[in-house]
């Protein structure tokens, strides 16, 4: 049975994914010009899942990302422009051009940074989480990671921690398929990510990652879960990534046909507007004004000042004498 | 003043700071110790070397968490909700389990600050006990402070006495940035005058414990003990010492080091560690590129040897650097011609 959303709700959730879907797709054109120095992990195909996750939440609540962050950031409310300009390494990014695609955050928005280490973000939101059992607000912090992050032991660590000490923590395993070029069949040892959570009695839903309304209802029950101090749990989300670990990836792991079967059975957006609780005219707009956002974006991105050599050395320490 | 031990001094700031501020939490292995076990005594241990207990009692399991043996997730818990508008302290049982922690440490903590472009705060203190003299053998003697030394957006903190375990182990708590503070093991037990109260000691400040115009011994942690032992000997030979106690390694008090080896013009730098990649390979390093017109004799380094720490009292005897070294080491600066 799914949960009623207002159409206003509706309206936003697919701007959001839409603008995850877009920034992706333009950066993937982007980074062929060569204008844009190096690592970036596209997120495009799963974002239903930072969606999903994130329309629950508000800027008090503290999620942890991956080194695939853009969608969580745009789902958790970064400003778009600036995140665009951080990828193009300018001054006017979030991170003053000194974090880059990798390390996106926005300690502002609840946003706790990107992280260029697989699994690392389990222990920290655990830690967020602890922070928010201690104030006693209902606060929550959310650890995404992919397939390959629950062969970490940081992540296993941090899912026994957050048991042990009874800490608000929902860990949202993406689970797209690969660990970077390997696949999660061979990786994951089990097969079976979601009994690993529930091994550490957890209480785990697995849902389509490509149905937002799936990933919205799962959320909406472990949220209750968590605020109400009942303990960590987990999601598994089934879901794809349209492009590679990397951009440049060639993706020799992956059948031929395997992406363009993807994007046509497993769009999430395309889902989205197969459901039909909001009209075609809407979201006909939205994906109008969502492409002018993102042209707006890159040209100021690429207007911006690059950072002076005086900030290598700045924002190391909050003083160091 | 009262005298007290290192021990006592390190469990007196925990406890004023966590009455003074309420977002000041510890977590660690066996911090209190008890949980979960048969006897019902639910403070068992208050640390493996007691310096955390008491806690328990007055401020309770939400403050003081005990945690599974999961070094890097004792780290990250501590920084994730000191990112989170706490301040986390937590104790690695020994300095050697960092290598489990290390990329909490040096990949995260260390780098949230720069790489949000100066948005980030994570107020964490990571507490170590370290070093050898204690028969623990080859995993559970080694020093780390010169690892962690390396990697910048970490302070490192290492008091050699009571009152600076005291006064550092405060500034390190209240302190904005993440903070590896060195406790020497076999210091524990060291008894001297702490300050009553509220007392600080700021980070970047070495002390100047002995002065005379011969030679500059330069050293931290249980090192500066060990040259305190050897002063009196060479005074006795008419060789007068600066002794420097560092107190901070990051930062460093590059003045205090120069302004003495301009008076000296020899030096020693006395360090626990192996030599290679030591501090005392950098600061004779910093002292050959920054005072090398002072310099009257090549820089000695007093260290371990290029080896683990051995078991054997009689071979871990030899191994850690004491007061015989420096004070060879000293007559050999001051004969240099």
């Amino acid at each position: 049975m799914a949960i009623q959303q207002s159409e206003d709700q509706l309206l936003r959730a697919y701007r959001q994914m839409k603008t995850i879907r877009e920034f992706e797709e333009r950066l993937h054109k982007e980074i062929m010009t060569g204008e844009i120095a190096g690592f970036t992990h596209l997120y495009s195909g799963q974002e239903a899942v930072a969606v999903g996750v994130c329309e629950h939440l508000d800027e008090k609540d503290l999620i942890v990302s991956t080194h695939r962050g853009h969608g969580h950031c745009i789902a958790k409310g970064c400003d778009v422009k600036a995140m665009m300009a951080e990828i193009y390494g300018r001054a006017t990014g979030l991170g003053k051009g000194k974090g880059g695609s990798m390390h996106i955050a926005d300690f502002d928005k609840g946003m706790l940074g990107a992280n260029g280490i697989v699994g690392a973000g389990g222990p920290l939101a655990v830690g967020a989480a602890l922070s928010a059992k201690l104030d006693g607000e209902g606060r929550v912090a959310i650890s995404f990671g992919g397939d390959g992050s629950v062969n970490q032991g940081a992540v296993l660590e941090a899912m026994n921690m957050a048991v042990v000490i009874n800490a608000p923590a929902i860990f949202v395993i993406e689970n797209n398929g690969y660990s970077e070029h390997t696949g999660a069949d061979y990786a994951v040892g089990s097969k079976d990510i979601a009994a690993r959570s529930e091994a550490f009695g957890m209480k785990t839903i697995k849902a389509d990652g490509c149905d937002y309304f799936a990933v919205y209802d799962a959320m909406a029950e472990l949220l209750d879960h968590a605020r109400a101090g009942k303990g960590p749990c987990t999601a598994e989300f089934m879901t794809t990534r349209f492009f590679g670990h990397f951009e440049g990836d060639p993706q020799k792991y992956r059948a031929k046909d395997e992406v363009k079967r993807h994007r046509e059975e497993m769009d999430c957006l395309k889902n989205f507007r197969a459901v039909g609780a909001v009209s075609d005219d809407k979201l006909d707009a939205i994906d109008a004004e969502v492409l002018a956002l993102i042209d707006e974006a890159v040209e100021e991105a690429r207007a911006a000042p690059m950072p002076g050599p005086e900030e290598i050395t700045t924002d190391v320490y909050i003083s160091y004498q | 003043m009262p005298v007290m031990t290192y021990r006592d001094a390190l469990n007196q700031v925990m406890h004023q700071e966590m009455e003074r501020d309420p977002t000041v939490f510890v977590c660690g292995e066996d911090v209190s110790g008890g949980a979960g076990g048969t006897s019902g005594e639910r403070e068992a241990s208050g640390g493996i070397f007691g310096v955390t207990g008491g806690l328990l009692p007055k401020f309770g399991e939400d403050r003081v968490i005990d945690t599974p043996i999961s070094e890097n997730t004792i780290v990250g818990l501590a920084v994730g909700a000191s990112l989170a508008g706490k301040r986390g302290i937590a104790e690695i049982m020994f300095a050697d389990f960092l290598g489990l922690a290390l990329d909490q440490t040096m990949n995260q903590a260390a780098k949230f600050r720069y790489m949000s472009g100066g948005k980030a705060k994570c107020p964490v203190v990571i507490r170590v006990p370290y070093g050898a003299g204690m028969n623990m053998a080859a995993q559970h003697s080694q020093t780390m402070y010169q690892i962690v030394t390396s990697v910048p957006g970490l302070k490192v903190v290492m008091p050699s006495n009571p009152a600076d375990a005291k006064g550092l182990l405060t500034t390190a708590i209240r302190d904005d940035d993440p903070v590896v503070f060195f406790e020497h093991k076999a210091m524990y037990g060291r008894k001297g005058e702490v300050p009553e109260g509220e007392y600080l000691v700021p980070f970047g400040q070495a002390a100047v414990l002995n002065e005379g115009d011969d030679a500059t011994i330069v050293a931290m942690g249980r090192m500066v003990a060990f040259a305190e032992k050897a002063l009196p000997k060479l005074a006795e030979d008419g060789i007068n010492c600066d002794l420097i106690d560092l107190r901070t390694t990051s930062p460093l008090d590059e003045d205090a080091i120069l302004d003495s080896v301009e008076k000296t013009g020899r030096v020693v730098v006395v360090d626990e560690s192996p030599p290679r990649c030591s501090l005392a390979s950098d600061i004779a390093g910093f002292i050959a590129s920054h005072g090398f017109s002072s310099l009257k004799a090549p820089v000695q380094q007093v260290t371990a040897p290029h080896a683990p720490v051995p078991f054997s009292r009689d071979l871990e005897r030899a191994y850690v650097p004491g007061p015989a070294h420096i004070d060879a080491a000293v007559r050999k600066v001051v004969s240099y011609k």
